[in-house]
C-alpha cells in the first residue's frame, strides 16, 4: 500500500497529554515537522518549561533538557554557547515565559542568544488549573479574577513580540495563531523562518503561538477556537514584528 | 618559581587547567575577580563567558551548559548563592555535574562583604528543596584551592554530582605564591553518555530531567543517590590533622579559620600547653570518623569548634564525636575575623 | 624567621602596592608570604591596609593581631595600629604627613619624610618606594638586590617611572 502520510520522526510515538482541543499538540508537531525539515535530526537540543507542555521531553524526539519555571532561555543559552553546532530550541508557555522567567527571555533576546524560543499564549496557567497569566485579556476570567480581569486590581496584559522587537539581539520575531487551517499553515511557515534564522546564525528567533484552552477557559473546543481568532487576535496582531534580513 | 596570586583568580585559573571551558556568573563582592578573569582568560583556550543577568539565570545557564556535557562553573557570594538554590537543587536531581564557587561574606539578608563562614549550613545540608547534596571542599589557602579545584571537575564527572567550593572572602582576596598545574588534557576524558549533546537520535536520545512524577520512581532515584553519597564519603572524605597525637584540647575549624587556629596551636604550644586541631577538607562528606577516632583517644579532653558563624560546624563535631567529649564553641561573625591570639585567649580562660 | 607587617594610609598612597612589593619580592627569594589587602568601599579614597607575613615556613594565620612592624603612612593609621605592635617591635612612621610623635616607649620608632624625599626623587608618588627602601634596610628580610630587581619587573611596562623608583628605594634605604 502507498504511504500517503507520515508523523515526522522528530515526533516520539509516546501519546500527548494535552486536553481535547488543546493546540499544543499542533503546535509540537509544526515544530517538530521543521525540525525535520531543516535537517536538524543528530544535531539538536530542546529545552522543556514547566506548565502543560512539562513533559515537551517525552515527545520531541532529540536531546532534551526539561528546565525550571521561567528559566528555559537561560538552560538554552549554556546549551547553545558550548555545543554551537547544534540547533537548540526552548518551548514556553505565557506564565513560565512572561512572568516568571520574564529576566531570562528578555535577556536572551537582548545578548541576541542564537537560539529559537516557541511561545505558547494561551492567557491562562492551564497546569495549575486556570489562574490569571500575565497574558489574560482584560475582562477574562481566571480562577484569580473570577469577575475578569480588572486592569486597577490585575495589571495588563504583557504584549511579549512588541516588548522583545523593540531590542537589538533577536533578528526574527513573529505572531501567529492555531485557529484554522489557513493560520496553521501560516505558523509553520513562521517556524520553519525562525528555525532559519538560527541556522544562518543571525540572531534570536521568536514566535508567539496564540493557542486555545478549552478546558480552562470552560469552552468547547469550537468556541475556544473562536475566542482565539477574535478576542485574542484583537489584542494580540499577527505579523512579523522584526526581521533582520541583512 | 612560584607565582604570587589572588585567590579568587588563582581558582579561575586552576579551573580552566582543570578543564573548564565555561563559565556563567553575576557580579558581586567579594568574588568579582573570578568572572572577570575568566571574561577574557576563556576565550583564549576557546571556551565562552557570559555575564548573565542575574545568580538564577547563572545557575540554569550552568545546568544547560553541562547538561550538554561540557566543564563548566559559575561563582558566587552568600545572597547570590541563595538565589541559586532552586537551580542547584534541580542539578543535584538531574545528576548534572558542575562546579560552583561560593565565597562566603557576611549574613543573613544582604549582610556585608567581610569573611565569613555563615553558609555551611546551606552548603552541607543541601540548602534547596529536597534531599540531596553535593560535594563541599573547605579549602584553607590558595594552594589548596588550586589543587581542589584542578581536580574539582573529575570528582564531579565521576559522581554526577555538583562540587561546590566554600571559600570566604578572605580566600578570595589574599595572595600567596602558588605552583600551578599543567593544562590538563580533555581529549581522553570519558565520553558522557548521558549528555543532552544534540547527537541523541530516536531511542538512543538523551534527557536531563528533574521530574519524576511517579513516587515510585522518585523514591527510587532518591534511594540510589544515598548510594553515590555513600560513594562519596568512602572515597573522597579528606581532612588534615596537626598535633593532634598527644592534645588534651583538640581545635576544630575549616578553611582560613583552620589557619588561624593553627597559629594559635603554635604559640599555646610554645607555652607548653599540649592543643592540636583537626580540619575538615571535605566539609561535606564530614570526615565523622577520624572525629569519633580523636573523641575516643584517652589523652583528648575536649573539642573546641572555631568558626567564622554563630555555630553551625559544631553541629556535625557533636554528631561525630557522639557525646564522648565535651565541645566547645569559639566564634566570630558579621564579617569581623579572630586573630590567633582571641582563640589562644579563649582556650586560656574557658577550656 | 617571620615578619608580621600591618602597612596603613589612606587609598592612593600606595599601601597596596608596598605590601606587594614585599609579597612579589619573598616569591624571588624563596620565602613563603601571605599577602592580605583590605577590600570593599573602604578602599576607594578612604583608609587603606593590608597586612604581610613573610617567613621561611608556610604562614598559618594570615591574619594579624599583634604586628612585628607597622607602617604609618598617615594620622589615623598610626593612631588605630600604634598600640598592637609588639613589644620591640618597630613603627615607621610618614613623617611628611605625620607631625606627632609615636607615644610608646617600648617600641623603635623611625621618622621618614617620605614624600619629601620622593618629590626629591623626581616622583611625589613614590613615597611607597621610600618607605620600602627603608623597611628593607631595617627588616633585613631581602637584599636592595632583590628588591630593585623586583621594582625593574613590576614596573616594565612602565619604563619611564624605574629611575623615579629606584631613586626613591636608594634614598629610603641608605637613611640613617
Amino acid at each position: 500500500m502507498a504511504v500517503v502520510f507520515e508523523k515526522t520522526k522528530m515526533l516520539t510515538d509516546a501519546p500527548l497529554h494535552y486536553c481535547p482541543g488543546c493546540t499544543h499538540g499542533i503546535a509540537h508537531r509544526l515544530v517538530a515537522e521543521v525540525l525535520e525539515e531543516i535537517g536538524a535530526e543528530g544535531h539538536v537540543v530542546g529545552v522543556a518549561p514547566v506548565g502543560c507542555a512539562v513533559f515537551a521531553y517525552n515527545y520531541f524526539n532529540c536531546d532534551m533538557q526539561e528546565a525550571a519555571h521561567g528559566r528555559a532561555p537561560a538552560v538554552a543559552t549554556g546549551i547553545k554557547r558550548v555545543t554551537p553546532q547544534n540547533i537548540v530550541f526552548a518551548y514556553q508557555g505565557d506564565g513560565d515565559l512572561a512572568s516568571i522567567g520574564m529576566a531570562e527571555i528578555v535577556h536572551a533576546a537582548a545578548r541576541g542568544e542564537k537560539i529559537t524560543v516557541i511561545f505558547i499564549n494561551n492567557t491562562i496557567y492551564g497546569m495549575t488549573g486556570g489562574q490569571m497569566a500575565p497574558t489574560t485579556l482584560i475582562g477574562e476570567k481566571a480562577t484569580t479574577c473570577i469577575y475578569g480581569r480588572d486592569a486597577e486590581k490585575n495589571g495588563n496584559p504583557i504584549k511579549m513580540c512588541e516588548l522583545l522587537a523593540t531590542l537589538t539581539g533577536p533578528s526574527y520575531i513573529e505572531r501567529v495563531a492555531l485557529y484554522d487551517a489557513a493560520h496553521v499553515r501560516m505558523a509553520k511557515k513562521a517556524i520553519k523562518k525562525a528555525f532559519t534564522h538560527q541556522v544562518e546564525n543571525r540572531g534570536f528567533s521568536f514566535i508567539e503561538i496564540l493557542s486555545s484552552c478549552p478546558t480552562n477557559w470552560g469552552m468547547t473546543p469550537e468556541q475556544a477556537l473562536a475566542f482565539v481568532k477574535t478576542d485574542m487576535q484583537n489584542f494580540y496582531p499577527l505579523g512579523v514584528f522584526k526581521e533582520v534580513t541583512e | 618559581m612560584k607565582e604570587l596570586m589572588k585567590g579568587n583568580e588563582a581558582i579561575a585559573e586552576a579551573a580552566i587547567r582543570g578543564g573548564c571551558r565555561a563559565f556563567f556568573g553575576y557580579p558581586i563582592t567579594p568574588q568579582n575577580e573570578i568572572p572577570e578573569y575568566m571574561s577574557w582568560r576563556l576565550f583564549e583556550v576557546g571556551g565562552t563567558f557570559v555575564q548573565a543577568e542575574s545568580e538564577v539565570a547563572s545557575i540554569n545557564m550552568l545546568y544547560g551548559a553541562c547538561g550538554a556535557g561540557a566543564r563548566a562553573m559559575t561563582s558566587s557570594s552568600s545572597p547570590g548563592i541563595s538565589l541559586m538554590q532552586e537551580g542547584i537543587s534541580y542539578i543535584c536531581c538531574a545528576q548534572v555535574p558542575c562546579v560552583i564557587v561560593n565565597m562566603v561574606r557576611g549574613g543573613p539578608g544582604l549582610g556585608g562583604i567581610q569573611p565569613a563562614q555563615g553558609d555551611y549550613f546551606q552548603a552541607t545540608k543541601g540548602g534547596g528543596h529536597g534531599d540531596y547534596h553535593m560535594i563541599v571542599y573547605g579549602p584553607s589557602s590558595v594552594q589548596e584551592c588550586v589543587n581542589i579545584m584542578y581536580e574539582a571537575f573529575d570528582v564531579a564527572d565521576k559522581y554526577r554530582v555538583p562540587v561546590m567550593i566554600l571559600g570566604d572572602g578572605m580566600l578570595g582576596q589574599i595572595m600567596e605564591p602558588v605552583e600551578l598545574p599543567p593544562m590538563k588534557d580533555l581529549s581522553n576524558l570519558p565520553k558522557k553518555e548521558w549528555a543532552t549533546d544534540g547527537t541523541g537520535k530516536g531511542k538512543d536520545r538523551r534527557i536531563i530531567n528533574s521530574l519524576l512524577i511517579n513516587p515510585d520512581d522518585l523514591e527510587a532515584h532518591n534511594n540510589y543517590m544515598l548510594t553515590v553519597y555513600e560513594e562519596i564519603a568512602k572515597n573522597e572524605t579528606r581532612y588534615e590533622e596537626y598535633m593532634t597525637e598527644d592534645a588534651e584540647i583538640v581545635l576544630t575549624a575549616y578553611g582560613t579559620v583552620a589557619r588561624i587556629a593553627k597559629s594559635a596551636v603554635n604559640i599555646m604550644r610554645a607555652n607548653g600547653m599540649k592543643v592540636g586541631l583537626i580540619r575538615p577538607i571535605t566539609v561535606y562528606p564530614f570526615p565523622n570518623k577520624a572525629y569519633k577516632d580523636l573523641a575516643e583517644k584517652a589523652s583528648v579532653k575536649e573539642f573546641v569548634c572555631v568558626e567564622l558563624s554563630v555555630g553551625q560546624m559544631i553541629e556535625d563535631v557533636k554528631l561525630a564525636t557522639e557525646g564522648k567529649k565535651p565541645v566547645k564553641f569559639f566564634g566570630r561573625n558579621g564579617g569581623n575575623v579572630m586573630s590567633p591570639e582571641d582563640i589562644v585567649a579563649y582556650v586560656t580562660k574557658e577550656a | 624567621m617571620e615578619n608580621k607587617i600591618i602597612i596603613a594610609g589612606f587609598g592612593g598612597q600606595g599601601v597596596q602596592s608596598l605590601g606587594m612589593f614585599i609579597a612579589y619580592a619573598s616569591i624571588h627569594d624563596g620565602k613563603e608570604v601571605t599577602f592580605l589587602p583590605s577590600y570593599g568601599p573602604e578602599m576607594r579614597g578612604g583608609t587603606s591596609n593590608c597586612s604581610v607575613v613573610v617567613s621561611d615556613k608556610p604562614v598559618a594565620s594570615p591574619i594579624i593581631a599583634v604586628p612585628d612592624m607597622l607602617i604609618a603612612m598617615n594620622k589615623p593609621s598610626l593612631a588605630k595600629f600604634e598600640n598592637k605592635v609588639r613589644k620591640g617591635g618597630t613603627i615607621i612612621v610618614n613623617s611628611s604627613l605625620i607631625d606627632t610623635k609615636v607615644q610608646r616607649e617600648d617600641v623603635k620608632a623611625v621618622y621618614i619624610n617620605a614624600n619629601d624625599l620622593a618629590v626629591e626623587a623626581g616622583n611625589v608618588r613614590t613615597a611607597n618606594i621610600v618607605v620600602l627602601g627603608a623597611y628593607t634596610k631595617m627588616s633585613g628580610d631581602f637584599t636592595p638586590e632583590v628588591m630593585k630587581a623586583v621594582i625593574e619587573k613590576k614596573f616594565a611596562k612602565k619604563p619611564k617611572v624605574i629611575p623615579a623608583n629606584i631613586k626613591a628605594f636608594e634614598m629610603g634605604y641608605n637613611l640613617e
